[in-house]
C-alpha cells in the first residue's frame, strides 16, 4: 500500500515510520524542511534510504501533493497541526483525488463528531483522552460501574 | 428575524475588513455579531463595538452556537487564514444551514478548494486588485469585465495594439473563435457603439467580446500583435 500522510509531527512521523516497516510506501509531506529530522529518530539509516518519500510543502498546494504521489495514494493521512487544515485537505484527498482511504486527525472533538458525521473518516486524540480520563477518575472515585461515558472503552480491571 | 428587512449577520474576524462590515452593517440597521480569537483585538474592537462582538475562536461549533448561528440569515467569514474561512463557511452553510454565506481567499491560489467545498460567493481582494490593475493598464492585456460562471459566460475587454493582426479588418469578415461574440467598440472620440459587418477596426480601439470560459487564451492571440504581447 502507498501511504501519504501530510504533517510529520510526532504522530504523522511516528506513523510513517510504522507504515515503512510494515513494509509499505510511505511518503510524508510537510511544510518546514526541518520535519523531516523527525522522520529519522531511532532509525539507524538515512529515511530515504529506509525506502521513505519526503517533500516539502503544504497539504492545500497541488503541486506539492502530486509531487508526493498523491495520485496513486492508496491512503491519505492528514497530521498536520491544524484542525481545519486537516479537514479541508482531508476533503480535497477524497474529493479530487479519489483517495480511498482518508484519515483526518482532529483535535476538537465537536468538529471530529460533525465531519465524521458527514463521511470524513476522522480520529480524534482528545476524545480517547477524555475518556480515558474519565474512566480512571470515575474508577478512583469507586464509581467505575459503567454510569459515565457511553462510548465505552471499558476494559474490566479486577 | 425580527424587524424589517434587518438581517442577523455574523463576522468571522474582526481584522480591517471584518471591523469596517460590521461597522457598516450595523449603520445600515442589521443586527451583527463578531467573532474574534485574538485576545488584543478583540479588546481594541470591542471599545467601539461592545457587545456586536464575541472573544472566541469561530471555527469551534460552540462558539458559533454561542453567537446564535442557528438563527443567522448570513455568515462571512473574513478571517486571515483560508483554512478557518473554508470550515466556518462549511459548517454554517451544510451543518446550520444558513441561506447565505461569503468567504474571504486570502491567497488565490486556494480558490479551487473553495468551489471544491462549494464555498460560494468568494471574495479575493488580489483578484480584486489584479483588474482594477488591469483596467487601469489597458497594455497589461485582456481584461475580465464580468464572469458569470454559472451560466458559463464572460465578458473581457483588450485594446488593439498598434500591430493588431485585425487593425483594418471588416468585423464582418473577423472570423472570431467559435464561443466567442464582438459586442462592442470602445473608440477615441466616438465613445462605445455596437459594430455591424462592416465596421473596420483600428489600432488603439477596445474591444469587448463575449465568450466560453477558457477561450481567453486564444481570443488573446486573435486580437493580439503577430508575435504575442505582454502576458
Amino acid at each position: 500500500m502507498f501511504v501519504l500522510i501530510v504533517g510529520c509531527g510526532r504522530v504523522g512521523s511516528s506513523v510513517a515510520r510504522t507504515m515503512l516497516r510494515e513494509g509499505h510506501e510511505v511518503s510524508c509531506l510537510d511544510e518546514d524542511p526541518e520535519a523531516h529530522a523527525r522522520l529519522e529518530v531511532n532509525l539507524d539509516r538515512s529515511w530515504e534510504d529506509t525506502g521513505g518519500q519526503f517533500t516539502v510543502g503544504t497539504g492545500l498546494e497541488e503541486e506539492a501533493l502530486t509531487a508526493a504521489g498523491i495520485e496513486r495514494a492508496d491512503a491519505f493521512i492528514a497530521s498536520t497541526d491544524g484542525d481545519n487544515t486537516n479537514i479541508v485537505i482531508a476533503q480535497i484527498a477524497k474529493r479530487k483525488f479519489n483517495v480511498p482511504t482518508v484519515i483526518a486527525r482532529i483535535l476538537d472533538p465537536l468538529r471530529a463528531e460533525w465531519y465524521e458525521k458527514q463521511g470524513v473518516n476522522t480520529i480524534c486524540p482528545t476524545r480517547v483522552a477524555i475518556e480515558m480520563l474519565e474512566k480512571e477518575v470515575l474508577e478512583a472515585a469507586g464509581d467505575g460501574t459503567g454510569a459515565g461515558s457511553a462510548s465505552g472503552a471499558g476494559t474490566p480491571t479486577s | 428575524m425580527g424587524e424589517g428587512t434587518g438581517k442577523y449577520i455574523i463576522i468571522a474576524g474582526a481584522g480591517k475588513v471584518g471591523w469596517n462590515l460590521a461597522r457598516e452593517l450595523i449603520e445600515k440597521g442589521h443586527e451583527v455579531t463578531v467573532i474574534e480569537d485574538n485576545r488584543n483585538r478583540y479588546t481594541a474592537v470591542e471599545q467601539e463595538l461592545e457587545h456586536n462582538i464575541q472573544y472566541g475562536d469561530a471555527s469551534e461549533l460552540w462558539v458559533l452556537e454561542r453567537a446564535g448561528i442557528s438563527r443567522a440569515d448570513m455568515v462571512i467569514a473574513v478571517t486571515g487564514d483560508d483554512e478557518d474561512n473554508m470550515l466556518i463557511c462549511q459548517v454554517a452553510k451544510e451543518k446550520y444551514l444558513v441561506d447565505r454565506i461569503i468567504a474571504r481567499v486570502n491567497n488565490p491560489r486556494n480558490r479551487p478548494h473553495f468551489e471544491l467545498l462549494g464555498i460560494k460567493p468568494y471574495v479575493s481582494a488580489t483578484d480584486l486588485i489584479l483588474r482594477l490593475l488591469e483596467h487601469e493598464v489597458p497594455e497589461y492585456g485582456l481584461v475580465h469585465l464580468l464572469d458569470l460562471p454559472e451560466e458559463r459566460l464572460e465578458i473581457i475587454e483588450m485594446l488593439l495594439a498598434d500591430d493588431s493582426r485585425v487593425a483594418g479588418k471588416r468585423v464582418g469578415d473577423l472570423n472570431m473563435p467559435e464561443g466567442s461574440l464582438l459586442i462592442s467598440i470602445l473608440r477615441e472620440g466616438q465613445g462605445g457603439f455596437v459594430p455591424t459587418p462592416d465596421t473596420v477596426l483600428e489600432a488603439g480601439d477596445e474591444v469587448l467580446a463575449v465568450l466560453d470560459p477558457g477561450l481567453e487564451e486564444e481570443l488573446k492571440s486573435f486580437f493580439g500583435s503577430d508575435g504575442a504581447g505582454a502576458g
